[in-house]
Formats: C-alpha cells, sequence, structure tokens
C-alpha cells in the first residue's frame, strides 16, 4: 500500500441555478478515486456553497496512483427524483508522484460539463503522501519525469541520452460499445473521457517502466496520440526519448520563494527514513501492450522517399577515413538499441554531429471490425476499471499494432542507414484515418550523432577532442554522413561555403529545429507544399490499393512543390518539415509545412527558369518570358524582403576548384526497408544549371501560378514552424498563443484536383492572412511554431487547424546595421560560452579535461581570415532566444506588464518563454475532452459552439496549470481536434486532446532586481540590473 | 467553396476597441463590416473584404459570448474561461453601460417597466440610436436599479462595489436610478434644454441632503427614496410667504444686501415676492408624490423662467439665491432654520445647474 491520496473540497461558486423554484441549487460533491467514493454534506441553497470538507482519503497502490485520474463530480440533491449532475472534473495527479514537481494540488477548477460546458468553479486541494523510501521510488516508474518539450528542458542538464521508448494500449471505444446504445450522451462521453484518462496514466506508468530499465530518469519530447478508429477500437500510442537528467542549480539559487507550495513537503513521509526497507521490485509487470484485436489481413507498404541535400561531387579527401571512425564509433553506441531514434528537434550543443536528411516511411493499412464475441464474457472478469490485456486472449493474431509500428520504424531506421546515418532526430509518428483505411506515417532526420551523450561516461575522450576540432561551429552539420566514394545515389556535392573543408549538399531538408550555433544568412520565412488528389470512393482493399498508389505521387509533388517554393524564397534549407498526409472519403490531402532559411554553409540556390514545349507561338512565347520575369522578381523581392546577402565568395581564398553548383531534386524510393538494394528514381528535370520548369500542360501552369499566388506576410510580420526565428532575436516579453479553425464545404459540382488544389490553397492563404489581420496590434512579431493540422471530416469538408504564437520583438534592434555585426556576435559569442559552461558539458569534464567547445570565436577567426571580414559580414550567428540570461537578451526584455495579476496563465507551443526564466517543471498536462450539443442553433451554430469549446479547453488547462503552482504551459499542443455536426439534427461534437509542460517562469527583469539585492551580486551585474530597471 | 466554421480563440481573449463600439452601437455584422471598410481599414492593413467579415464575426461571438459575464462584472473578474487583462476588463465593462446622452434624456424619471420598454422603438427612432442599443441601455438602467434598489449604504457605492464602474459612470448610474425610483418629470417641453448632466448633478445634491441617508445611514433604500419626514415638514416653510410680515422684512433684508451689487436690481425688486412664494411653495408642495415628480416642473417654471426672461446674468442670480436663504436666519420670527438650509442649500445648488439657454 505505497500511497495515500487526500482530497479536501473547500468550496463552488458561480454554480448554475439547478432549482427553477428557489433559483438557487443544493449541491454536494463526490470524490471518486479508482472504487472508492466519498461525498460531501449538502450545502443547500446556494450558487456558492462553502463545504470546507474534512480531507478524504485514499489508500492506493502506486499503480492506480499513476493510471487513475481523481474524479470529483459536483451534484445537485433531490430529494424526491435522481441527483442531478452538474459536472465534473478530472485531476491527473501524476504531478504529485515526482519528487520535484509539485507536491500540492490547490485551486479552482472549471466543473465541465460534456453537454453543457463549463458550469461555476469548484476549490479543491489534493496531496499525496508515498509511503516509499527514496530507493523503493526509483524503482517503480512514480519518479520518471515526462516532458512535452522537445529538447532538453531549461533548468535540466542531460547527463546520458538513452533514447527511443515507445508503447501502445488499445481498448474498445465506449462510443461502439453496444451500450451506448441506451445510454445518455452525457454517460457515453464521460466514460469515453475517463477511459482515455485511464489509458493515458496506464501508458504513461509503462514507458515509464521502460525508462527505469533503460537507467534514464525522465522522458523528454513525450508525445502521446489517439487513433479514433471507430468501431475497431481506440489506441493510445506514447513515443518519447528517454534521458538521464540532472537538475541545474545554479541560477535558480537566488530565486524568490515562488507560490510552489514547496513547504508542504515536510508533510510528506517521503522524508522518513526507509524503514520499511522495500526494495523489491514493483508489483506491477512490465508487460508490452502489444496485443491488439485489431487484426489485419491487408497492409500495403508505400515505397517512401527520401529528401536530402542533392548534388553529386567527386570523392572528398579527408572526410573519408575519419568518418569510418566515427561512424564505427557510434554505432556501438547505438547499434544496440532497436530503434536509434530520438524524438528531440533541439540538441545540446555538440549532440548532433552531421544532418543527412529526411527520412519518412508510410504505411496503409486496413483495420477490422470486431469478430469477438467472447469480448463481453471476458470483461465481466476483469476489475470493471482496469484495463484488459488483449494479449490474453488475442496473442495468436500475427499483425498487431506494435508490429505495424515497428515495420514503419524498420523502414525509417534502414533509410537513415542508406544516408550513412546511425540515427533519426526529430522523429514523430502520426496516423490518418477514415473509416476503415488507416496511414500510418512517420518521419525524422537522419542524423550522425556525437556518441558521448548516448552513454555513461566511458567514451575515449581522444576521439571526442578529434570530432571537435575538425566540426567548426556553424557548418558541421550541414557537412554530409554519407561517404562520398560510397555514395547509395549520385549526388551534387560542394564544398562547405564556411570551412570549405567538407563537402555540403545544395540543399538541406530536416524535421528539426535550426541548431543554436548555425550560422544563418537574413531571415527565414514559413514555406507551405499543398496538395489535393481525388480518389474514388471505394471500400477495402481497393480503397487501401487507391491510397497506396496515389501516395508516391503525392509525396513526390509536396517535395517538387517544397523546393520551387525554397528556391522563390532564395533560401537553401528547410528546417522543421512536417508532412501530412490527410485520407478522406474521395480525397487525400497532402500539407507540408517548414521554415526556410539560408545556411551560409550551403551554396546559393540557382533561379528557376521556365521553359515552354512549344515554343511555335509567338505570343505563347511572350507569355512564357512574362511568367519568368515575374519569377525572377519575386525570387528578387524576396531576397530582399529576407535580409539574403550572403557573402560573394572569390575562389582565390578556397584554392580548390568549387564544383559547379547543381541544382537537382532527386528523390530515392526505397521498396521495403528488408531490401538493400535500394530502387531509385531519378525524376529530377534533366541536367540543367537552373531548377526548371516545364509548363507543357495546364497542370504545370497551374503550379507555376500557385507558386506566385503565395502572398508574403504584411511587413512588420514574420513566420515560421520552428521554435525561433531564425535571423530575430530580439523578442519582448508579449506572447499571444491561439488556435484557429476553420472548415470549408466544397461544392460537389465540378470537382477537380485543380479546383481541389485551389480551394485548399485559399482556405491555407485566407488563414494566414486572417491571422495576420488579427494580431497587426502586435507587429513587429513573429509567428512561432505555426502547426496546421487538415482534417477531412466528411466527403465535402476540409478542416484546418493552425496554433502557433505570436510573439513581439523589437524591431530597432532587428534592424541593426551589419556594423555593429561582429562585434555583437564576438559578445555573443562570449557569451555564448559562459552560457555552454553551465550547460551539460562539465558532466563530461572528467573524461575531457580540455574545454571541449571553442566553437564561436573560433568560428569568427577563422571566417574572418578566410576571407578578410565579408565571410562574416552578414551572417548571423542564429542564437536560441532562451530565457537563460544571455546579456544582450536581458538589455531587451520589456518591463512586465503593469497589470499582470497573480491568475495569469501564459501558454505556449514553444519550449520557453520570452523575457523569461523557467525556474520550475511542475508535470506534464494531458487533458483530453468531449464536448456534444444537442441545441447547436442555440449555441450559436457550429462556430459558437467550437469557439465555446476552445475556450473551455484553455481555461481548464490554465486552471490545472494554476493548481500546480505554475503560471506558464510550454511545449503546448493541440494533438487533436475531431469535430463533427449533424446540423440538420441540430448537433454536433467535438474531441480535443491538448497537452504541454506546467512550469514556473520568472520574469528576467524581476531576476534582476532580486540580484541586485543580492550583496554577493558583483558590481558589474548589479549595474547592468540597474541600467535596466530605470 | 463557402465557410462552414471559422473561429480564432487567443490564450489572452483579444478586444478590438472599434468593433467593440460597433457592436454596443447595435450594428449587424454586415453593417460593421461596411463601416470598418469606410473607415479605411482595408486600405490601411492590406487586407481583403473576406477577411474583415471572418474578423468581424469572431469578434461579434466573442463579445456575445462576453455579454452574459458583463450582466455581472465581478464574474467576469472570476470567470476562467477568457483571460482578459484588467485593464481591458474595465474596458468592457465601462463601455458596455455606458449610454447615450439622447437616450438617456428619454428615459430618465421613467418607470424601468415593460411599458417603456415597448416605447423603445419610437425613442429609436426618434434618436437614431438603434433599437438594439437602446434595449442594451435601457435593461442596463434595469439591472442596475434591481440589483440595488434594496440595498443598504450609499447609492454610488453600491453601484460601484456590484458592477465596478468607475467613479464617473458609477455617480451616474446612481442619478439615473434615483430619478427612475423616484419618477422625477424630465420630459416636458420646457425642460428640454437640460442636459443629463445637470440633472445628474442636482440628483447628486438631492440623494445627499434629501433623502433618508442624509440623516440615517442605517436603512434600507436610503439613498433611493426622499426623506418623508423632511418632505412634511417642509410645509412648515410656507411662513415666509404666507406670514405678510415676514415676507416684507425678507425682503427688505435682501434688497438691502444686495442694493448696488446687482444689475438686475429692480427686477428683483419687483420680483422678489413672486420668486419667493414659488421657491417656498414647491418645497410645501413636496409632499404629495406628484408634486414630487414635477420638482423639476415647477423650478423651472417658477424660477428660471422668469429670472431668465429678465435676463438675470447667473452671477446676479447666484448673489441673490445666496442672500436670499442667508438672510432668513435673520428673520426673527422664523423658527425652522435647520429645515431651511437642508432645503435651500440643495434647491440653490440645482437651481444655479439648472439656469442656463
Amino acid at each position: 500500500m505505497p500511497g495515500k491520496l487526500k482530497v479536501k473540497i473547500v468550496a463552488g461558486r458561480h454554480l448554475p441555478v439547478m432549482d427553477r423554484a428557489s433559483d438557487l441549487t443544493d449541491a454536494f460533491v463526490e470524490v471518486k478515486f479508482g472504487n472508492t467514493t466519498f461525498k460531501t454534506d449538502v450545502y443547500l441553497k446556494s450558487l456558492n456553497p462553502q463545504w470546507n470538507s474534512e480531507w478524504f482519503k485514499f489508500e492506493v497502490d502506486d499503480e492506480d496512483l499513476q493510471d487513475e485520474p481523481l474524479q470529483i463530480t459536483v451534484l445537485d440533491h433531490d430529494t424526491y427524483s435522481a441527483n442531478d449532475a452538474i459536472g465534473k472534473v478530472y485531476i491527473d495527479i501524476d504531478p504529485l508522484l515526482y519528487s520535484e514537481a509539485a507536491t500540492v494540488i490547490s485551486g479552482w477548477f472549471p466543473i465541465y460539463d460534456t453537454i453543457h460546458g463549463i458550469r461555476g468553479e469548484i476549490n479543491v486541494v489534493v496531496k499525496v503522501d508515498l509511503f516509499n523510501d527514496l530507493n523503493r521510488f526509483r524503482q517503480s516508474s512514480c519518479g520518471v519525469k515526462f516532458f512535452c518539450t522537445t529538447s532538453i528542458p531549461k533548468c535540466y542538464r542531460a547527463v546520458i541520452i538513452h533514447g527511443f521508448v515507445e508503447e501502445l494500449v488499445v481498448n474498445e471505444d465506449p462510443e461502439y460499445q453496444w451500450i451506448d446504445r441506451i445510454r445518455t450522451p452525457r454517460a457515453s462521453n464521460e466514460a469515453r473521457q475517463r477511459l482515455i484518462s485511464l489509458m493515458s496514466g496506464e501508458l504513461q506508468r509503462k514507458i515509464g517502466l521502460k525508462v527505469l530499465e533503460m537507467r534514464g530518469n525522465a522522458v523528454v519530447g513525450y508525445l502521446q496520440c489517439f487513433d479514433l478508429e471507430g468501431e475497431s477500437g481506440l489506441v493510445v500510442r506514447a513515443i518519447g526519448t528517454a534521458c538521464t537528467l540532472d537538475k541545474l542549480s545554479s541560477p535558480a539559487a537566488f530565486l524568490p520563494a515562488c507560490n510552489s507550495p514547496s513547504k508542504e513537503m515536510k508533510e510528506s513521509p517521503l522524508a522518513h527514513p526507509p524503514s520499511h526497507g522495500c526494495r523489491s521490485t514493483h508489483n506491477s509487470p512490465i508487460h508490452t501492450a502489444t496485443g491488439s484485436r485489431l487484426t489485419q489481413n491487408f497492409s500495403v507498404s508505400v515505397p517512401t522517399l527520401i529528401y536530402t541535400g542533392m548534388g553529386s561531387g567527386s570523392a572528398g579527401k579527408e572526410g573519408g577515413p575519419f568518418k569510418a571512425l566515427l561512424r564505427q564509433q557510434t554505432q556501438s553506441a547505438l547499434e544496440q538499441r532497436e530503434f536509434p531514434f530520438f524524438t528531440l528537434t533541439a540538441f545540446p550543443p555538440g549532440f548532433l554531429v552531421h544532418v543527412g536528411g529526411v527520412v519518412s516511411a508510410r504505411s496503409v493499412k486496413l483495420l477490422d471490425r470486431i469478430h469477438n464475441p467472447a469480448f463481453v464474457g471476458i470483461m465481466g472478469n476483469t476489475r470493471s476499471y482496469k484495463l484488459l490485456d488483449w494479449n490474453s486472449f488475442n496473442s495468436d493474431e500475427p499483425e498487431t499494432r506494435d508490429a505495424w509500428w515497428a515495420e514503419i520504424r524498420q523502414e525509417i531506421k534502414s533509410h537513415a542507414k542508406a544516408l550513412g546515418c546511425h540515427a533519426v532526430v526529430g522523429y514523430s509518428e502520426s496516423t490518418s484515418i477514415c473509416e476503415e483505411v488507416c496511414i500510418l506515417s512517420a518521419s525524422g532526420t537522419a542524423a550522425v550523432l556525437n556518441p558521448r551523450f548516448l552513454q555513461d561516461g566511458t567514451v575515449e575522450g581522444c576521439l571526442e577532442q578529434r570530432i571537435e576540432e575538425n566540426l567548426p561551429a556553424g557548418c558541421g552539420f550541414c557537412h554530409i554522413p554519407y561517404d562520398e566514394l560510397n555514395m547509395p545515389f549520385p549526388a551534387h556535392l560542394t564544398y562547405c561555403y564556411n570551412c570549405r573543408k567538407q563537402k555540403v549538399p545544395d540543399v538541406l531538408f530536416t524535421t528539426i529545429d535550426l541548431p543554436t550555433d548555425a550560422t544563418v544568412v537574413g531571415k527565414g520565412c514559413l514555406i507551405q507544399a499543398r496538395l489535393c488528389r481525388l480518389k474514388k470512393k471505394a471500400q477495402a482493399e481497393a480503397n487501401a490499393t487507391a491510397i497506396s498508389n496515389l501516395l508516391p505521387f503525392m509525396e513526390y509533388e509536396v517535395h517538387t512543390q517544397l523546393m520551387n517554393k525554397l528556391k522563390l524564397k532564395g533560401m537553401n534549407a528547410l528546417f522543421g518539415l512536417r508532412i501530412q498526409i490527410t485520407v478522406g472519403e474521395n480525397m487525400l490531402m497532402g500539407l507540408a509545412s517548414a521554415t526556410a532559411v539560408y545556411l551560409a554553409a550551403l551554396p546559393m540556390p540557382g533561379g528557376i527558369q521556365i521553359a515552354g514545349k512549344t515554343p511555335s507561338d509567338g505570343s505563347y512565347e511572350q507569355h512564357i518570358s512574362h511568367m519568368q520575369k515575374k519569377i525572377s522578381d519575386t525570387i528578387a523581392k524576396n531576397k530582399e524582403l529576407y535580409e539574403i546577402n550572403p557573402p560573394e565568395i572569390s575562389e582565390e581564398i578556397i584554392g580548390s576548384p568549387i564544383p559547379e553548383p547543381k541544382q537537382r531534386s532527386r528523390l530515392l524510393r526505397s521498396q521495403s526497408e528488408s531490401s538493400d538494394e535500394v530502387t531509385e528514381l531519378d525524376l529530377s528535370h534533366g541536367k540543367k544549371d537552373a531548377f526548371v520548369l516545364e509548363i507543357d500542360d495546364t497542370d504545370a501552369m497551374e503550379d507555376v501560378h500557385s507558386l506566385l499566388t503565395d502572398v508574403p506576410p504584411p511587413s512588420g510580420f514574420y513566420s515560421c514552424n520552428t521554435e525561433i526565428m531564425p535571423g530575430i532575436n530580439n523578442w519582448t516579453s508579449e506572447i499571444q498563443m491561439f488556435t484557429s479553425v476553420r472548415v470549408i464545404r466544397l461544392s460537389s459540382l465540378n470537382l477537380t484536383n485543380q479546383a481541389l488544389n485551389k480551394n485548399f490553397n485559399d482556405l491555407c492563404e485566407n488563414l494566414l492572412k486572417s491571422l495576420y489581420f488579427k494580431l497587426r496590434s502586435m507587429i513587429p512579431c513573429c509567428l512561432c511554431h505555426v502547426n496546421f493540422t487538415v482534417s477531412l471530416p466528411e466527403d465535402e469538408l476540409i478542416q484546418v487547424t493552425v496554433t502557433a504564437v505570436a510573439i513581439t520583438f523589437d524591431k530597432n534592434q532587428a534592424l541593426q546595421t551589419t556594423k555593429t555585426h561582429i562585434e555583437k556576435s564576438l559578445q555573443r559569442a562570449s557569451t555564448d560560452n559562459e552560457e555552454l559552461l553551465q550547460f551539460p558539458l562539465e558532466l563530461c569534464s572528467d573524461s575531457l579535461p580540455s574545454h571541449p567547445f571553442p566553437p564561436a570565436k573560433e568560428h569568427l577567426e577563422s571566417a574572418r581570415s578566410n576571407s578578410g571580414i565579408p565571410a562574416a559580414q552578414r551572417a548571423v550567428t542564429v542564437e536560441k532566444a532562451s530565457p537563460m540570461g544571455e546579456g544582450n537578451f536581458r538589455n531587451r526584455s520589456a518591463p512586465p506588464c503593469a497589470n499582470s495579476t497573480v491568475g495569469v496563465v501564459k501558454m505556449t507551443p514553444l519550449s520557453f518563454i520570452p523575457g523569461a526564466k523557467i525556474t520550475k517543471y511542475l508535470g506534464i498536462i494531458n487533458m483530453f475532452f468531449i464536448r456534444e450539443t444537442t441545441s447547436l442553433r442555440e449555441e450559436g451554430g457550429v462556430s459558437g459552439f467550437l469557439h465555446a469549446f476552445i475556450a473551455e479547453v484553455f481555461a481548464m488547462v490554465r486552471a490545472h496549470v494554476a493548481a500546480l503552482g505554475g503560471n506558464a504551459v510550454v511545449s503546448y499542443i493541440m494533438k487533436q481536434c475531431v469535430f463533427m455536426e449533424n446540423p440538420n439534427k441540430n448537433q454536433a461534437q467535438c474531441l480535443i486532446n491538448v497537452s504541454g509542460d506546467a512550469v514556473i517562469f520568472v520574469r528576467e527583469s524581476e531576476l534582476e532586481v532580486i540580484s541586485t539585492q543580492q550583496p554577493t551580486a558583483n558590481c558589474q551585474q548589479s549595474c547592468a540590473g540597474g541600467e535596466v530597471t530605470t | 467553396m463557402t465557410s462552414e466554421l471559422d473561429i480564432f480563440v487567443g490564450n489572452t481573449t483579444l478586444i478590438d476597441e472599434e468593433v467593440y463600439r460597433l457592436w454596443l452601437d447595435g450594428y449587424s455584422v454586415s453593417d460593421a463590416v461596411a463601416l470598418r471598410v469606410r473607415a479605411g481599414i482595408l486600405e490601411q492593413t492590406g487586407a481583403t473584404a473576406a477577411v474583415l467579415q471572418s474578423d468581424t464575426m469572431d469578434h461579434y461571438r466573442t463579445f456575445h459570448m462576453l455579454e452574459r459575464l458583463l450582466h455581472a462584472p465581478p464574474k467576469l473578474l472570476h470567470q476562467l474561461v477568457f483571460q482578459i487583462p484588467p485593464s481591458r476588463q474595465a474596458l468592457l465593462i465601462e463601455r458596455y453601460y455606458a449610454f447615450d446622452e439622447a437616450f438617456v434624456r428619454e428615459v430618465l424619471g421613467k418607470k424601468l417597466s415593460k411599458g417603456t420598454k415597448k416605447d423603445l422603438d419610437d425613442i429609436s427612432a426618434k434618436t437614431g440610436i438603434t433599437l438594439k442599443s437602446c434595449r442594451r441601455q435601457f435593461d442596463n438602467f434595469k439591472r442596475v436599479f434591481k440589483v440595488v434598489e434594496e440595498m443598504r449604504g450609499s447609492l454610488a457605492d453600491n453601484i460601484q462595489q456590484h458592477f465596478l464602474f468607475s467613479d464617473r459612470l458609477a455617480r451616474d448610474y446612481a442619478a439615473i436610478v434615483f430619478f427612475a425610483n423616484n419618477r422625477f418629470e424630465t420630459a416636458k417641453k420646457k425642460l428640454q434644454y437640460l442636459s443629463f448632466g445637470d440633472f445628474a448633478f442636482c440628483a447628486e445634491l438631492m440623494i445627499q441632503n434629501w433623502t433618508l441617508g442624509a440623516v440615517d445611514s442605517q436603512v434600507d433604500d436610503m439613498d433611493m427614496d426622499l426623506d418623508k419626514e423632511f418632505l412634511q415638514d417642509l410645509k412648515e416653510l410656507k411662513v415666509l410667504v404666507a406670514d405678510k410680515d415676514l415676507l416684507d422684512l425678507h425682503k427688505s433684508l435682501v434688497c438691502t444686501a444686495l442694493r448696488g451689487k446687482l444689475g438686475v436690481f429692480s427686477e428683483m425688486e419687483a420680483n422678489f415676492k413672486n420668486l419667493s412664494r414659488g421657491l417656498v411653495n414647491v418645497a410645501a408642495k413636496l409632499t404629495h408624490n406628484k408634486d414630487v415628480r414635477d420638482l423639476f416642473v415647477d423650478l423651472v417654471e417658477k424660477f428660471v423662467e422668469p429670472c431668465r426672461s429678465d435676463h438675470w446674468p447667473l452671477g446676479d442670480v447666484r448673489l441673490f439665491l445666496n442672500q436670499y436663504s442667508v438672510t432668513v436666519h435673520s428673520l426673527d420670527g422664523f423658527r425652522h432654520q435647520a429645515l431651511w438650509d437642508r432645503y435651500m442649500d440643495t434647491l440653490r445648488g440645482c437651481l444655479l445647474r439648472l439656469y442656463h439657454d
């Protein structure tokens, strides 16, 4: 009996009127955990009841603590009839189970009803006493910390990054159970919410166990998703990166006592000496939920494409042997892992050695219906609130959900290998389901990693040092990881424009964030490729075959669009690439988003040339040349807009001839993961110097047109889908996170691919335009982490959901002339170095006596000596606008909002808050809500309904964070927003799943005030602080 | 391609002041879009009409959802659904409860009943304010009235506490509630020249001096109802005009004091008895509810109009009224000095405010 959960119900407010006669409510509360229920007294005739209950105590084992949510139900007492439910609050008590996170949950929670929405608030206090000593604690998966953040959380350092963890659990969807025909929509929704909450808890616990097995203590980049497979069931799956994290203590030492109730700690018996002495292994057996009753009798593996940098070149001279050595070593670290995948998108300095390119794999599967009448009988044998272990009666199924994913991951792994990479970073998985067809997708960036972080400090130091010496900062990751002599495909390579020593591709696509030390010219911008393909309606196998036949063409077209748009912007690399393929009844949609940048290390992209196939007609020629001019103008305009002025490089300095940069797009197509031979498909448009578009038919014309219809954001606006905007690093503190949803209905007449593409394009463009308009008061600002999600809820409906954050920045600083640039970057380099020192590297100082990272300064020196200024002149060292106090950043942080009150909770999809420092992570927020209405018109139609629901979801997230003692959610993501309507019946239903990390942050300006008050603070610091505050 | 659903939800609720004003003014979405276009927003921002339409719809929906909370402003502060900075919350409340001068002049002193609500179409037609906006303003008056009508304590304070108004707005509402409760006539033609500000000024003086609250701060409705006892007592003042000696003495004292100081001395001397009779009779009549309602009509008829027809400058009116009320203290035969002061101090203030063109 390892834990005691204590709950106190304090009061309610703003309750709805439940008794029409008196206009009042006789409310009481049921507190339920597992199978135990307590009740408060009835508080008669009040809309603001004060229950002030005793402490309700639940004695439970830790498995339940992790799986079960605390369920609080507010009811209206009725003497004569059944008590009416007002609403519920589910509280995930997981954050109370980590020693470092929150110690008490206390605050006002919105009372939520799936039919009526939020109905008043309830004040609750929750505590957990864990009856286990610290050793025992470590053995249980309770102690494992979870982070949604896809980088090492700000107040931790990574000791070891262990690698990939994944798990999935399966259950029947309550919405599709026979009982759903007789129960109310409310009961059905609540059963679903509860089940998913339970499944998430179980999933998290199981992942935790895997992490402990790997000897880690945390999961970073935790991504949990639901697959609502309809009649065939409900899958909850999660992936993440297991790490061993150490808390950074230094800068937090002088933090103000934050409102987190950490003093309560002493109440917890945690502090007790290990008197129990129970070092026994945890009582929850590790069983992988491989089971699935979702049989699969049909599966199509889709040939997959690898996007890489292209170009071909002669073999490198010096790179070869060294790379082999490196590969050999890191392979030993990674080979023992089944999947050397990392869900991280940003890394500790030095972690990422080379990036190969994007690898992705998709597979079309058919979901099978339930054929298992034995199901109900078996259900009766288990405890009602426990999940079924499908293995027990479904073990004979050859294909399981786990196997499906394993297959895809294998494929990804082999793709990475083909690119000479031993690992995949920025890895993510997704599904798209329509009826019984399901597309599983996985993508990531093939990479070579520094083994130092991957294992305990047993690495030989000498090699590492070599690595670092060989890697000039800012371009090292661009260097090709594959062996030029032994390339799996012909490619155009050039010598790195930065260091001149290694080969680089001419274009680089990745799914990760821009590395902090990357050298970028100008600013970046959001690029999207959008595509629709009509598909005949079909059933089962025929449908799956049709889809899998379409997929390669879609991938190819998406890739071509991305390439064209990238060139149109005059840039040469994509970061944060995310390609989403959505399947509907009669169409497939592809949406790719990425942030384009100009990497100084890569060659300048060539232009786009248009060629007509039939140059017989004079007016046609004229038209062509007109188009050509338009495109050239656009490129020139974009270069100006994004300040792309790469330094000219004279040949003499380089010494060796640079192979002529040739821009070609190549596609690597592999049939299956097992086959070693790689069939390749050279789909480039001939061997021409510039990227040539042949407009030989109307389709191609459309392509060219669509290229030119993308309107750049209005002046003062920038947008990207990565964490930070390359080229902007002076954020001010104002942030606005938002979600925008649009659904359009296509006219069913004359649906052609072209019309569809245009509609979809307009939808996305208009949505972006609306965002720019709405947020115009924040100019100058940048939309960061713009995340588009497309779904096809019905035949003729397209739904696009966007979540992003708008961050203001200081325009004057942004427009600083190049004069001060070198000075600035020198300063920054030194601050960077200081920062690095406090970063994890000290942990390996025993194995590495010398300073492991000479990067920034050396890079600058080399850059200068190389070219006598110009090379570095316009090069901006992109630095992560991390809240960790860089000097330059501090100066720019705006004074805190004068009116900010205690209750404000910030939300952001980013891992940081500009102008502030995260001092504590309080735990993961992972919430699932269902809202349904049978009075759609009365609630303002579909827009009114969804608007209110999303606002309510935000409110519930904020309330939970506030109750944990936090003031922000970082790495917030809306993973799912499934909206269904039936206007004829006046009904609608929506499911939303959100997650993020609850944190406490302190404004930097406040930090400085404190630091000046510190007697120990040195003079310089306090002077700087004083300047800022005046 | 038609848009089925189009929403934008920010973690911090976006409030566009311009759109809020249009919404409060009761314009439909399409009218509001047209007005925004006319204001040149498309040129300024480079947006399209569709973007503007979507933006306006979105704001209207937000306001619609907020409206329920605005009906009880403390709820807006404590609710968790919309995260709005305090300064914005104050703005939302203040603007929602703001009213049009033209509208308030139409309903000031009227019973806030269903009957009056029916007349809103006429008011809308007459004032050019949209019916929607008229309804909102009327409902605001009524809502505030209902909440504070049976409360103890200062009227303005109660309003401020329950509706979180600014000081200025709370005092205006106190006046509106006070007028509605006492049903003062303000619509007569001869009162048309008076502004809401004039009446609000008078209301404040009357609340301070003539209500129950002026003597006892522990009664319900203390600031809403006039002190009945005081009104009864006012009959005693009749002696000032009924007793001929007293009237003559009063007149001679005033004339002595003002001789040479008043530009309109002769007119004053000639009119003294009429004016004094008018002012004292107004007091004496206040026992009847009907006469209470006609207070402002009487004041204008019996004092403002005669003075104005003789072209008294405001300075002279002030001198006269001061002297007129002060000299009563020198009338030996008059025993109700305190009563006189309570009546005349307020009345003097009101008359000076009401005396303009």
